[in-house]
């Protein structure tokens, strides 16, 4: 019987699947997976379905940085109360809490090294909870959400096999 | 060049019209792959970068690696299987060596080798090479292809020396419990067969699990497990197997592999190694793949009213043909470039219906589906 871990690994495998070859996949109806990934998006559990990119091959112009952010807070301040404040622009896509040398870990993605560099620096530098910050440029990209970018794995079997 | 009698009488195998056929042709997706499209796990092929950067090139022991050895009684535990690395255990280029070198320490020429049909296309020319006459023993679709004591009795296996068989099967995709094994034991039991066991696709057991019949009463004596890396962990270019059995089939299997192979690829052992110590999660992760298009193909079967039995392991269907299978896969093949085996191939018992592997992605399981139902339309 499908459940919601199974159903979440198609999703993560490919989330354009329909629900007719989920269903089958589960040994399912339909009605059952629709279900499910109602309850999946209700609970707040699948927050939404993006795709994953090669910028690489897409004749725009895509610059990634890797953002360190030192934070010092005082005691009406929280972690999540800064998070919330950088989470608010378009150009942090993701941003995390870490442990180890630097408190967020924070995603900025732009037009140009030139938008990425103004926009932590006037942006996000200037947050008064924010004492460092440290930005490294993304040169290439070879795996993401679990897709190796480079990945030319063909299928060299033979056609027919015993 | 005068060639010998036995190379003479071997037929060129089944399935090589089909593969010819199928590499002529352009945008043929291969439903007739018996083997992963998953490659070896990274942590396998790492370990064995590794052992040929630390020049691990030269050969082993006749057995195989101790420590691999070691690593294989204790991963064949979790099927109840408990045998000593030491003299129980051989380590082979491939499983098919091992079905090899079983045949040929303990079949005596003359003697009939009764062999589950239909079967894997090598086991009658491997029996044929021992000196064996290969008897096939039906199995029957109204039994999901599980053999029976009175299939075993109709087909008069109680005068083989050797019982051979599979589970879960290649070319059927069928499984066989605890109590369907013991109707075979106590056949083998009662008429004194030995029983060589193919266990090679052990792992990829969907309903339940996997048993041996090599652990029901008074059958650890009387069999040789047969399993190997090629399947589970889609080492099958690496060409690594392994026999399991009591010391005097294992000594005297042994006797004819130092021989004849001498020991198996170093490089692969290593890999195998890591796979055992390492790799499980990869294992289940191709498992829970291979489960969902297994449900996928044989509710898509069902759906175009193919007769298609729930296959419990492996990763092969055997749905009925619509009319002669030949002729439904070479049809299918030419209108739509889908290639699926005849079942004939795997011998007479597999006539009228169709081996098809679930070892490709889904997105061409699902055109290949697409094409077999426009295919069963336009007719």
């Amino acid at each position: 019987m499908a459940d919601k871990l199974a159903l979440l690994d198609i999703l993560l495998e490919d989330a354009r699947e329909s629900t007719e070859t989920i269903s089958r996949q589960l040994g399912c109806d339909e009605a059952t997976v629709e279900e499910l990934i109602a309850e999946l998006e209700g609970e707040g559990a699948v927050l939404g379905y993006q795709a994953v990119v090669d910028w690489s091959r897409v004749e725009t112009d895509h610059v990634a940085a890797e953002v360190e952010l030192n934070l010092e807070l005082d005691r009406e301040t929280k972690y999540a109360d800064v998070a919330s404040r950088i989470a608010k622009f378009d150009e942090v896509t993701a941003l995390r809490l870490v442990s180890g040398d630097y408190d967020f870990d924070v995603t900025v993605e732009g037009d140009s090294m030139r938008d990425v560099s103004m926009f932590v620096a006037e942006q996000i530098a200037p947050i008064p909870e924010v004492t460092q910050t440290v930005t490294h440029f993304v040169m290439d990209t070879y795996k993401n959400r679990g897709l190796e970018f480079t990945d030319t794995d063909e299928d060299d079997r033979l056609s027919i096999s015993p | 060049m005068k060639l010998s009698e036995r190379a003479r009488s071997t037929p060129p195998s089944g399935i090589r019209r089909f593969f010819e056929l199928a590499e002529e042709m352009d945008d043929v997706i291969s439903l007739g792959v018996g083997e992963p499209d998953f490659s070896a796990p990274w942590k396998a092929r790492a370990a064995a970068i590794h052992s040929l950067e630390r020049g691990r090139t030269s050969y082993t022991t006749n057995r195989g690696l101790y420590e691999l050895r070691e690593a294989i009684a204790e991963h064949v535990a979790r099927y109840g299987l408990d045998y000593d690395p030491d003299e129980e255990i051989l380590v082979t280029t491939g499983a098919s060596e091992a079905v090899d070198l079983a045949l040929r320490a303990l079949v005596d020429p003359g003697d009939a080798v009764a062999i589950q049909s239909p079967a894997y296309i090598s086991y009658g020319p491997g029996v044929r090479f021992s000196g064996g006459d290969p008897l096939p023993v039906s199995t029957r679709p109204e039994n999901d292809f599980v053999l029976t004591y009175d299939d075993l009795d109709r087909a008069g296996a109680a005068d083989a020396e050797v019982l051979l068989i599979c589970y879960p099967n290649n070319p059927t995709g069928a499984t066989a419990s605890g109590d369907e094994l013991g109707e075979i034991a106590a056949f083998a039991r009662e008429h004194d067969l030995t029983v060589l066991s193919d266990e090679i696709y052990a792992a990829l057991t969907y309903e339940g699990e996997h048993t041996s019949i090599a652990t029901l009463p008074g059958m650890r004596e009387r069999t040789v497990v047969i399993n190997g890396f090629s399947k589970a962990y889609a080492m099958t270019g690496l060409r690594l197997g392994y026999a399991l059995g009591p010391s005097e089939a294992i000594d005297a299997m042994n006797r004819i592999h130092q021989y004849t192979m001498l020991s198996a690829p170093t490089t692969a052992q290593h890999a195998a190694l890591e796979a055992l110590e390492s790799c499980d999660d990869d294992v289940a992760e191709m498992r829970t793949q291979y489960d969902r298009r297994r449900r996928f193909v044989v509710s898509r079967f069902r759906d175009m009213g193919l007769d298609c039995f729930e296959a419990t392991g492996a990763f092969y269907v055997f749905p009925e043909a619509p009319y002669d299978d030949e002729e439904f896969a070479e049809d299918l093949l030419q209108a739509e470039s889908v290639a699926v085996v005849p079942g004939r191939v795997f011998g007479d018992e597999g006539y009228g219906h169709l081996r098809v592997s679930y070892a490709t992605g889904l997105s061409e399981l699902k055109e290949a589906m697409n094409r077999i139902e426009r295919f069963l339309d336009d007719r």
